[in-house]
């Protein structure tokens, strides 16, 4: 092999390489602009702060008004309750199987994480729906469905959590320990902060994934046209299932809702996403930013 | 420390999040009622409804009502301001599970309750001791929705749309269409049937009407078709009616309206093609065999009736709840908003929705039923 | 390590050098026994729920199983409460879902990973490193897009163009029975399984990426000092690099195709039986299935559709099972 002359057919391989990899990124771009763009062309057109504030009380499917008050709000708070319950516990779950967790237990734990990683969202909607409402007795409400997106939250908060946890160097553990500081004191004050930026945005991004997550909420919220503050009782609007209804409809004015809304769920979620990456980025050590 | 910036960061999220929560509408109405359909002026006139209930009524099922259901929710939430009314269109199948298993505080559907549905009552206890009654709310026509290009009326006989759901008849210029339509252009276009894939209670009475005049599968809630393909609501039909060329379904005739879809004229016991008006389908419908046994009305079609002014593929939608027995806190919601549906007020306004008043007879009998509900 | 840390198979305890577990300690006083208690009790509680939710498919799955009057396994039709037998027994089987599951999630993968491979390549190998994690910032974007919103895009925008696509494939491969159609094209299982490509090509690309960029520096160098071009050193000291990392990557896209459902339910419409035409409309899949009858569902429909959830469940955890062998093995084969 020459090492200055390059035979053509290697070249012509070598530029086709090229091209082929550019094509993929092109290929892969392609359904980005277009769902941004029809989502955002087909959106803008009944998205302004009437949708935003309104709900479908009083409005007939055929009318060209109305908005997605209602959803907004009950996915804001599904969403919210899924990560009240979610963060402590999975936080508390990611210190044990770093900190304290050996043998048995922590290998269990590991494992069944491991597993409900793959458990399908409609899975656990499934699930709650069985349990929660058919069983135990309960009405359609948003905390079912918070529920439901605890469980799918969970195993995603507590693996980044351990990841996040065991980067920090055993180093600043073992001076934290030879100060004498106890083994707790050591986790919250110097172990946790050092993980923080890291935990926070691995939260965010799992907090931007359950927020999307239609198939268990259909199962589980029930259907109203009203605003419901009430997480715990009646049904509860919900944004993604509003997308998926107003889809279903056969009239535009309801499909025009239904983009609109949709453009309201990709802001909500891009917003989590940047927001995760900034703090990621701001907070990454230097060298790798 | 770095925990609380962090803490004050999710305070101020959920400031955010309940100061979000203060300043939403649910005031649809009050721009609603200068703009648009409520036309028929039931809303103004029936202040003679009963004294105003307040909560909130869980009602679900039939696809082929919700339109109606829809206006009348509306009507009677702008009437009694304490009332939310959810009525979850999620098929009649769906509907009756929904009552059954508590869900739902009455039940939308197109079929009277089944006599293994009615058992399913029991053995749940839905209704403690006692059961679950029929009260026929909206009479309607089943339109077959059709989407070729260049043609705006057909004619399709019960037997040729049994070939068609049966995968016999493939393409829209097939020559059963053609000997019916000797005056329409038919393009060699592959025919996309579409049905239900909920249990529906569309499907039942349309499966009904092809079972006795094309020789089809016997009725059945979940439709009996092999080869079409399958949607959930009627809604959804009519959406890919309208957007699949080559494509045939059904719906309430409210779907076709709304829509402006084109739809067929359909055969009768003799054989000649009725006009799906709303005329032809009350005519057909005020010969339907009505059965009562206690509160409960049951209508069954007499589908060998051969009249030129009657429209024989027809549906009425049953609501549902416990004959005695239904929940004391929901009990006035209930009968305040089934007294209003059935009210001359709300059934004036079905035809300009796209369904078929009730005949008075039923309407009265309804009334007395309500008025029983325990 | 920061592959190990976006990949979620990696196993954890190779990554770690020192185990924190294994530091010095201060005597346990009460603040540490009850935060340590507390850690502990979270441990148990999330492994009583987890346990609790399998229990409970597995028992709600047998009793459904044990209920159906033909077999689970091989029958086509899903009719668990009966509607359409002649007695109302309950008859359903898993396997033209199951079948639908696999076809709709295996063209998924066919179509996005080569493109994720060629993204990957392209923004680790081709451009300069700051534009490359920019584009690769507009990549991760697609995986920010929820189900619900591919599926509205899928059903309203895709599927106008799937037939003119689905036409021409037809036209070049008609003459092999999977893709051939009775002359009507759309809301195919074809469709569907694009609209899946797209959803699991930023999973496949963002890992590839990561391992992509771990490439020792020295097998680059050693590819570059022996005359090679770019492409060849891609082949040379990239490609083989990556492999069990990516291999795995296609394996988890795979995973999370299966169990996807709005997206599926939106674009496909039901057809009942085995549907063996990609390209024709009509399908099914156990997701969309669940979504669609859910409603309607009486106990045995309801347990009928846990027994399918608990199936898909299953696969899911043996394609995931699957990534991490492949992980493992490359891993002990490089040490």
């Amino acid at each position: 092999m020459s090492l200055t002359h390059t035979s053509p057919t290697r070249k012509l391989k070598d530029k086709s390489a090229y091209i082929i990899a550019g094509a993929a990124f092109v290929i892969a771009i392609i359904p980005l602009i277009s769902i941004l763009w029809t989502v955002i062309v087909k959106g803008a057109k009944d998205f302004d702060t009437y949708f935003l504030f309104h709900s479908m009380r009083n409005v007939a499917e055929s009318d060209s008004f109305g908005g997605a008050y209602h959803a907004i709000l009950g996915t804001l708070e599904q969403v919210g309750i899924a990560a009240l319950i979610t963060i402590p516990l999975s936080l508390m779950v990611g210190i044990y199987l770093v900190e304290y967790g050996r043998g048995r237990l922590s290998q269990a734990v590991t494992f069944f994480v491991d597993v409900m990683m793959g458990l399908p969202s409609i899975v656990a909607g499934l699930f709650i729906l069985s349990v929660w409402i058919l069983g135990a007795g309960f009405q359609a409400s948003g905390f079912a469905a918070s529920l439901a997106l605890t469980i799918l939250m969970l195993p995603v908060a507590v693996r980044s959590t351990e990841e996040m946890l065991k980067l920090v160097s055993p180093a600043l553990r073992e001076a934290s320990y030879a100060l004498g500081v106890p083994k707790w004191r050591t986790i919250t004050k110097v172990v946790l902060p050092t993980a923080l930026p890291g935990i926070v945005t691995g939260m965010m991004l799992g907090i931007a994934r359950i927020m999307g997550e239609t198939a268990p909420v259909l199962l589980l919220v029930g259907v109203t046209q009203s605003i419901n503050g009430n997480p715990f009782s009646e049904p509860q609007g919900s944004l993604p299932l509003f997308v998926f209804n107003e889809s279903q409809n056969s009239l535009q004015t309801a499909v025009d809702r239904g983009w609109a809304a949709a453009l309201t769920l990709i802001i909500l979620i891009m917003l989590l996403n940047l927001i995760a990456r900034l703090i990621a980025w701001w907070k990454a050590p230097a060298a790798s930013r | 420390m770095k925990f609380q910036r962090y803490g004050s960061v999710a305070g101020i999220a959920v400031a955010a999040a309940l100061a979000l929560s203060a300043c939403g509408s649910d005031n649809g109405a009050s721009t609603a009622s200068t703009t648009p359909a409520s036309s028929a002026g039931g809303s103004s006139a029936s202040s003679t409804a009963a004294a105003c209930p307040s909560g909130t009524l869980k009602a679900a099922g039939s696809t082929a009502q919700a339109n109606a259901i829809s206006q009348w929710t509306k009507d009677y939430q702008g009437q009694c301001t304490g009332v939310t009314v959810d009525y979850n269109a999620n098929g009649s199948g769906a509907g009756v599970t929904s009552f059954i298993q508590k869900a739902a505080d009455f039940a939308g559907s197109d079929y009277a309750l089944s006599t293994t549905q009615a058992g399913q009552v029991t053995s749940a206890g839905r209704c403690g001791t006692g059961s679950a009654v029929d009260i026929p709310v909206v009479p309607g026509a089943i339109a077959v929705i059709f989407n070729v290009p260049g043609v705006t009326s057909l004619n399709l006989s019960a037997k040729v749309l049994a070939g068609i759901y049966n995968g016999t008849i493939t393409t829209w210029n097939d020559a059963q269409i053609k000997a019916d339509n000797p005056s329409a252009t038919l393009p060699a276009l592959k025919i996309q049937p579409f049905m239900r894939s909920d249990t529906s209670g569309t499907s039942y009475n349309f499966s009904a009407y092809l079972n006795a005049l094309g020789g089809f599968s016997a009725a059945n809630k979940q439709f009996p078709s092999k080869v079409a393909q399958g949607v959930k609501g009627s809604s959804a039909v009519a959406a890919k009616v309208k957007s699949t060329s080559g494509a045939i379904g059904y719906a309430e005739y409210s779907y076709a309206t709304q829509d402006s879809l084109s739809y067929a004229e359909v055969s009768n016991a003799s054989g000649a093609f009725v006009q799906l008006t709303q005329a032809n389908a009350a005519n057909f419908i005020a010969k339907a065999k009505v059965t009562q046994n206690g509160s409960d009305t049951k209508l069954a079609f007499d589908y060998t009736y051969a009249a030129s002014d009657a429209y024989p593929a027809t549906l009425v939608t049953y609501e549902i709840a416990c004959g005695t027995g239904n929940d004391a806190t929901q009990l006035p919601l209930i009968k305040g908003f089934l007294n209003y549906i059935t009210s001359s007020a709300a059934q004036g306004e079905l035809t300009s929705l796209g369904y078929v008043p009730l005949p008075s007879s039923i309407a009265a009998a309804d009334a007395t039923a309500i008025a029983s509900l325990s | 390590m920061s592959n190990e840390r976006l990949s979620p198979v990696a196993d954890a305890d190779e990554v770690e050098v020192r185990d924190p577990r294994s530091g010095l300690t201060a005597k346990a006083g009460l603040g540490d026994r009850l935060f340590g208690g507390s850690a502990r009790g979270a441990a148990v509680f999330i492994l009583i729920l987890m346990a609790a939710i399998a229990a409970f498919l597995i028992y709600q799955a047998a009793e459904a199983i044990g209920k159906d009057q033909v077999n689970f396994v091989t029958s086509f039709t899903w009719d668990p409460d009966g509607n359409s037998t002649p007695n109302g027994q309950p008859e359903f089987g898993i396997a033209a879902i199951a079948w639908g599951t696999l076809v709709t999630s295996v063209i998924g993968v066919l179509l996005g990973a080569p493109v994720a491979i060629g993204v990957a390549l392209f923004i680790t190998q081709y451009l300069p490193r700051k534009i490359g994690s920019v584009f690769g910032y507009i990549v991760d974007l697609l995986a920010a897009v929820p189900s619900v919103v591919y599926g509205l895009w899928g059903l309203l925008v895709l599927d106008q163009h799937m037939s003119g696509v689905s036409k021409i494939i037809e036209d070049v491969l008609g003459w092999i029975p999977l893709f051939k159609t009775d002359g009507t094209y759309g809301s195919s299982m074809f469709t569907a399984g694009v609209v899946l490509a797209i959803m699991i090509l930023p999973i496949i690309a963002a890992i590839a990426r990561e391992i992509y960029k771990q490439t020792p520096r020295e097998q680059i160098e050693a590819a570059y000092a022996l005359g090679a071009t770019r492409w060849e050193m891609i082949r040379l000291a990239v490609l083989p690099y990556g492999r069990s990392g990516v291999t795995s990557a296609i394996i988890l896209g795979f995973g999370r195709a299966l169990g996807e459902t709005i997206a599926v339910a939106m674009v496909l419409t039901q057809v009942p039986g085995l549907v063996t035409r990609i390209l024709q409309p009509g399908g099914n899949t156990i997701a969309a299935n669940i979504a669609v009858q859910f409603g309607d569902a009486f106990t045995t429909g309801r347990q009928a559709l846990i027994a399918s959830g608990l199936v898909l469940f299953l696969m899911t955890l043996i394609v995931n099972y699957a990534a991490r062998v492949v992980v493992r093995r490359a891993g002990k084969a490089g040490s």
